[in-house]
């Protein structure tokens, strides 16, 4: 319940942070980056992480807010869940990403917790990164070199492994506009406040009664979010039915490697990521 | 604003017995002046933390504790070997039989270990963060011995729970209705029976789950050791930890003070507890210990964990004729305060509602490398009931009858009653048929039985079950007689004092320790009944050993049927005592007066004289009648003659997604019959978090374990309990059979919820889904599970 | 050894300044140092809520949250909401409804169903239950915690009798 003892700093600059990062790789010291805290604080209480030194980004404003751009929103990393759950804009041009911040924990944690902080956490049953990764969007990095920008599909590297260096700090994530998409988040717990066992991200477009485009990432799937890529192809030029939806969406185990736990074994993922990618294009459909 | 039918003079001699009073426990707890446990701070108060065993079964060969003993902050460390002399052993009040084993049960362990989470060291240290962070500096060195986990593994004594002992079984207890003269051989029934339906269940194991943490706080200061603790049994922890330290004990004092649920989970005398006392004796200073939740999931004691090996037999109309029971109870590692009685508490209700003549039950209590397990709500009676209405549902698919049908056939009928069963027991009193009846009717029987069979003929891939139980169960424990019989360590009576103090206020000493229960209000409704005066002016004391000096606490839905029954007792002493002051004050004969709205008036005259008069002259002392000790003060123990049996009828309508296995409780219907009730308001409460536990054993809840003995649901990520959206609205409602074993007639409401609901689920999610095949699926019935079930059904080929 | 941090912190209507360890939890600086006991502890891993609190008036859970990152915050407890005397709505339905036995959710129970009402002023039902799904209860069933949300969201106002209005309900609805 009690964290190891640990420096605290709460800078109020991008160029601060990276000067203390720099500071403690030279000096070998474990750094932990302090956003909501709402998955970094549980594991420093249960002692499965005692960083040397918490910076916490709580006072640099500029990562906090969700602006408009001409094909894209830029939203910065600090941004609280409960602002995606609820901004104008996302509404709007993302609905994917929030409805799937809405289901996110529960209200408290959506307070607190922060869009950018639950994407480097990268935990595979987290309900952000495979929306995000749906709409491929663009991780904007600072580092001692500069920005650098990572494409969604090489920001996920593994269990709670992403593509941000030591030395640097994920500020805003751009994503593409997907405004007037249907878009659905299917999450599947057996009790309400759990981690997704498995959830379908689903966005698509259709006219005249035809997918013309379609995105779909699955949650806790793989080690990583996934693109259910054989379910897109398969949808796109196929009728909104349900027949042909159900027939597209048997394909969205394929590549899949999903873990098995307590909540359910791999077997038992893959059946249920072809049900729930099925009810999420349904729902994004509008059928 | 008081509404006008409560202010109109006939409102206002309204009984109190049956009022929605709201509750006087609130007020605190509403606005965050709460006194649980861990928010106690005492001068000088050092804090403690364990050092626990991360393995479930390994010798201790070293302790190296010297770079926690020169951590910042800490004061000293205690080892099992410390103590070794002091300490003694943990406390079991009930062996089921006089040949019963047990190993040691020291609070420390010394040489063994024998789950995951054993206590090998405390830190006692200035804060809680210098003592958790000198557990990591504790060097335990262990030689790692097998583990046993499974029961039924277990039972075969291939592998060895503790190296002390040379089998796994602690004792084997048997009940044959043939032996016992309650009714005829379960051999013979099973042989000469048409029908002989046979299945093997399993109960899991769960975790009570307490919202409060277990905390204790300990002050040697004095001449008296204080403990408060989050407890449901401060009297007995009293007694035990007297016994067990060798402290008189007069010497100690236990006060629970707000205690943040228990479900028998804090009916227990706890290694902590222990822990604490010798902690505070060394230091001098109070001590106090709160556990994490993690701590509390992993070694609080846990429930349930049995399996149920069955035989029921009936004639092809659906005749029940005999049942024969045989139990594989799961004791964990070691023996707590009744672990070993809790299955046998469910021996008895077996047979239920029902009247077959052939009964035989045995249980083989065995051990494993997991905690102990003890009391969990309902404790062996959820087992015993989720047994046979699961069997009764199993008979009825064998039968192709009806399930209520079958139950009908079966059942006590009302007129039957009293109705001693094939268990030994007495039913006074019940009316299985009214209870029906009215849940048939609020859940709509027939058009649920049409939906289902319109799902069925639609394929529609969320399929409808209905979900039946009906059940009884034994409360008010306990007859001391029937406790002393089957070898329990106490009796089962329960203490209480009324004091009318010279300001005309009330005190109510009650010895049941309630912990959410809300005796302070039921209890001045009684008293307030009883003696005439204001609901308001009765202050309910209780908790506090030093206050409440005799009490056998709170468990088994007890409080009302026997601790009610003091309070009563005790006021009806006040009145007798009352009247003979009240005749010397008004120098009338005591067959002259009457009693009614808290005065005594002299018959046929406006003469008269309050409580309070009364009370203040007791007081005042100026003019006593010879003989009479000045005060209004009584006190009463009570000892039921008998258990009461609240009964009921559960319906549920259960969804169940075959695309995802999920499961959806649609419609709930419980009618219950508790007796007489004191308060509604109160009883509603009791019966919707009953049920909530009850659908969470059959949906949600298992302690899980991996090979190696550590609890992988370990904390509230994986120990799932239900949130709001998880849970359904109830519907409920109540007969009345007032139960005829105490004057209230009441029969006790804590458990029913919690024993009925489970086996409705089970069974209205088997209802579900027999016809796609599927035969069983064990607790809880996860999506996963489900889902597996429907797999392997469609690869047997469906139903048969 | 990690240096304390001062901190300055506004709760329940009053003014704190503080040295505090970085590790100390919100909750632990409200209890401990405060001694505003009314907020509890129920779990380890943010999942019971007992703890919610409001941060500059939306719940959060103060086991999940440093001291330090309240400096210069607005923090709200139990203790701090009943006001001149007078309970708030939400403690004053939740007597009237039964919504608390053993009453230790209560506190955190109460904190975030005043900012579930702060953003949605009229939930349905289904929307009390998902917007409470940060807090356990293991005694009331969630039932009447539910009505008494409800009941504040339908503007019931209580009588002062004593008695529940409406008693003798025993058959609910579905």
């Amino acid at each position: 319940m009690i964290p190891s003892a640990f420096d605290y700093a709460a800078p109020s600059t991008v160029e601060e942070v990276l000067a203390m990062l720099a500071a403690a790789e030279s000096a070998g010291d474990e750094v932990k980056l302090l956003a909501g805290g709402q998955s970094l604080l549980p594991v420093m209480k249960l002692r499965m992480a005692d960083p040397a030194l918490v910076i916490d980004l709580g006072k640099i404003s500029e990562l906090v807010g969700v602006s408009e751009q001409e094909d894209t929103l830029l939203i910065g990393a600090m941004t609280p869940h409960h602002e995606i759950a609820t901004n104008a804009l996302l509404a709007k041009h993302l609905p994917l990403l929030h409805k799937a911040a809405a289901t996110v924990a529960d209200p408290q944690v959506r307070h607190r917790g922060t869009f950018g902080g639950a994407l480097v956490h990268a935990d595979p049953a987290g309900d952000m990164p495979a929306p995000v990764l749906a709409t491929g969007a663009t991780f904007i990095l600072a580092g001692p070199r500069g920005e650098r920008r990572v494409e969604a599909s090489d920001f996920f590297q593994g269990y709670f492994t992403t593509a941000v260096a030591d030395d640097e700090i994920l500020t805003h994530i751009q994503v593409p506009k997907f405004t007037g998409w249907g878009a659905h988040y299917e999450k599947f717990t057996r009790v309400a406040q759990q981690w997704s066992i498995v959830a379908v991200a689903a966005m698509v477009k259709i006219e005249d009664g035809t997918f013309t485009r379609a995105r779909l990432g699955l949650t806790n799937m793989a080690s990583t979010p996934l693109r259910a890529t054989a379910v897109e192809q398969a949808l796109v030029g196929s009728n909104a039915t349900l027949e042909s939806i159900t027939a597209a969406c048997s394909l969205a185990a394929e590549g899949t490697e999903p873990a098995s736990d307590l909540n359910g074994d791999s077997t038992y993922r893959k059946h249920l990521s072809t049900v729930l990618a099925k009810r999420a294009v349904l729902a994004a459909a509008g059928l | 604003m008081t509404s006008t039918t409560e202010s109109s003079p006939a409102a206002a001699q309204k009984p109190e017995i049956g009022k929605a009073r709201l509750r006087k426990e609130d007020a605190h707890l509403i606005t965050g002046r709460s006194r649980f446990t861990d928010n106690m701070v005492l001068p000088g108060m050092l804090h403690l933390a364990m050092v626990r065993s991360p393995f479930a079964h390994a010798k201790i060969t070293g302790i190296n504790v010297t770079a926690a003993k020169s951590s910042p902050g800490v004061l000293a460390v205690l080892t099992g070997a410390d103590v070794a002399q002091e300490q003694g052993s943990l406390p079991n009040a009930w062996p089921v039989t006089p040949d019963q084993k047990a190993p040691a049960h020291p609070s420390i362990a010394v040489d063994e270990v024998a789950f995951a989470g054993e206590v090998v060291a405390v830190i006692i240290a200035r804060s809680v963060a210098a003592a958790r962070d000198a557990v990591e500096l504790v060097d335990v060195d262990y030689e790692e011995l097998p583990v046993v986990l499974d029961l039924e593994e277990a039972f075969t004594d291939q592998v060895l729970a503790h190296s002390t002992l040379d089998s796994n079984k602690s004792a084997t207890w048997i009940f044959d209705s043939a032996e016992a003269g309650t009714g005829t051989s379960i051999a013979d029934a099973l042989a000469n029976s048409e029908v002989v339906v046979e299945r093997t269940l399993y109960q899991q194991r769960v975790i009570p789950a307490f919202m409060e943490p277990r905390s204790i706080v300990v002050d040697p200061t004095g001449e008296q050791l204080t403990m408060w603790s989050s407890t449901q049994i401060p009297h007995i922890l009293r007694l035990m930890l007297a016994l067990t330290l060798g402290i008189p004990e007069s010497k100690v004092r236990v006060i629970a003070p707000d205690v943040g649920g228990g479900f028998g989970g804090k009916l227990q005398v706890t290694p902590e507890e222990i822990i604490t006392v010798l902690a505070a004796r060394r230091s001098g200073k109070p001590c106090k210990f709160t556990e994490t939740r993690s701590e509390s999931l992993q070694v609080g004691h846990h429930g349930r964990a049995q399996v149920q090996r069955l035989k029921i037999s009936a004639t092809k109309e659906g005749i029940v004729t005999g049942l024969s029971v045989n139990l594989l109870a799961d004791m964990g590692a070691y023996l707590g305060l009744i672990t070993s009685g809790i299955p046998i508490l469910g021996a008895f209700m077996y047979n239920s509602i029902y009247k077959f003549p052939a009964y035989r039950f045995e249980c083989n209590n065995i051990f494993t490398n997991k905690p102990w397990t003890d009391a969990y709500r309902g404790a062996g009676r959820p087992e015993a009931t989720f047994a046979i209405e699961r069997m009764m549902d199993e008979l009825a698919t064998e039968l192709g009858m009806d399930p209520l049908e079958l139950r009908a056939k079966n059942w006590i009928r009302h007129d039957e009653f009293p109705f001693t069963t094939v268990a030994g027991l007495e039913y006074d009193t019940g009316n299985y048929e009214a209870a029906t009846d009215k849940a048939i009717a609020l859940f709509d029987y027939d058009g649920m039985r049409d939906e289902q069979k319109r799902r069925r003929e639609n394929n529609d891939p969320v399929q409808l079950g209905i979900g039946i139980s009906t059940f009884t169960e034994m409360c008010g424990l306990a007859p001391s007689r029937v406790l002393g019989s089957l070898n329990y360590a106490a009796g089962g009576w329960e203490h209480a004092q009324v004091r009318v103090l010279p300001t005309g206020t009330i005190e109510v000493v009650t010895g049941s320790s309630a912990h959410g229960q809300g005796h302070e209000t039921a209890w001045s409704q009684l008293v307030a009944d009883r003696l005439g005066v204001p609901f308001e002016n009765i202050q309910v004391l209780h908790g506090d050993t030093a206050i409440s000096q005799r009490g056998l606490d709170t468990y088994g839905s007890r409080s009302l049927s026997v601790g009610g029954m003091a309070v009563l007792a005790a006021a009806d002493k006040v009145i007798e005592k009352a009247r003979v002051i009240a005749a010397h004050m008004m120098e009338a004969s005591e067959g002259d007066l009457e009693f009614a709205n808290g005065s005594f008036t002299v018959k046929g005259t406006e003469q008269s004289t309050t409580l309070g008069e009364i009370a203040f002259a007791a007081f005042s002392a100026h003019n006593m009648p010879e003989g009479v000790e000045p005060n209004l003060d009584s006190e009463a123990t009570f000892d039921p003659v008998n258990f009461s049996y609240p009964h009921g009828t559960h319906l549920a309508a259960i969804e169940v997604d075959t695309e995802t296995g999920h499961v959806n409780v649609l419609k709930y219907v419980c009618v219950d019959d508790i007796g007489v009730v004191v308060n509604p308001v109160l009883v509603e409460g009791q019966v919707h978090g009953g049920l909530a536990q009850g659908i969470s054993q059959a949906l949600y809840e298992e302690a899980v374990y991996d090979d190696a003995g550590t609890l992988v649901s370990g904390s509230f990520v994986d120990y799932l309990v239900p949130g709001a959206p998880d849970l359904p609205h109830y519907i409920t409602d109540r007969t009345e059979t007032p139960a005829t074993s105490n004057q209230l007639g009441a029969k006790g409401v804590g458990e029913a919820g919690t024993i009925a609901s489970t086996p409705a689920i089970v069974n209205g999610v088997l209802d579900a889904l027999r016809h796609l095949g599927v035969k069983d699926i064990k607790m809880p019935c996860t999506p996963s599970r489900v889902w597996h079930a429907l797999e392997e059904a469609k690869t047997t080929g469906g139903m048969q | 050894m990690a240096s304390s941090k001062n901190i300055t912190v506004e709760v329940d209507g009053a003014n704190y300044n503080d040295d505090v360890e970085p590790r100390l939890l919100l909750v632990q600086y409200l209890r401990e140092r405060l001694g505003k006991t009314g907020t509890l502890i129920g779990c380890d891993t943010t999942n019971c809520g007992a703890c919610t609190v409001h941060l500059d008036g939306v719940s959060v859970k103060s086991c999940t949250m440093l001291a330090v990152q309240a400096d210069g915050h607005k923090v709200t407890t139990i203790e701090g909401m009943a006001q001149d005397g007078k309970l708030h709505p939400l403690q004053e339905a939740f007597h009237q409804c039964h919504a608390l036995q053993c009453g230790f959710c209560t506190p955190g129970m109460i904190m975030a169903s005043a900012s579930l009402l702060t953003e949605n002023q009229h939930p349905t039902e289904k929307e009390i239950r998902e917007g409470l799904e940060g807090n356990l209860c293991r005694c009331t069933g969630y039932q009447n915690i539910v009505a008494a949300v409800k009941s504040v969201a339908d503007g019931v106002e209580y009588d002062d009798s004593g008695v529940q209005s409406g008693a003798d309900k025993t058959a609910g609805v579905s």
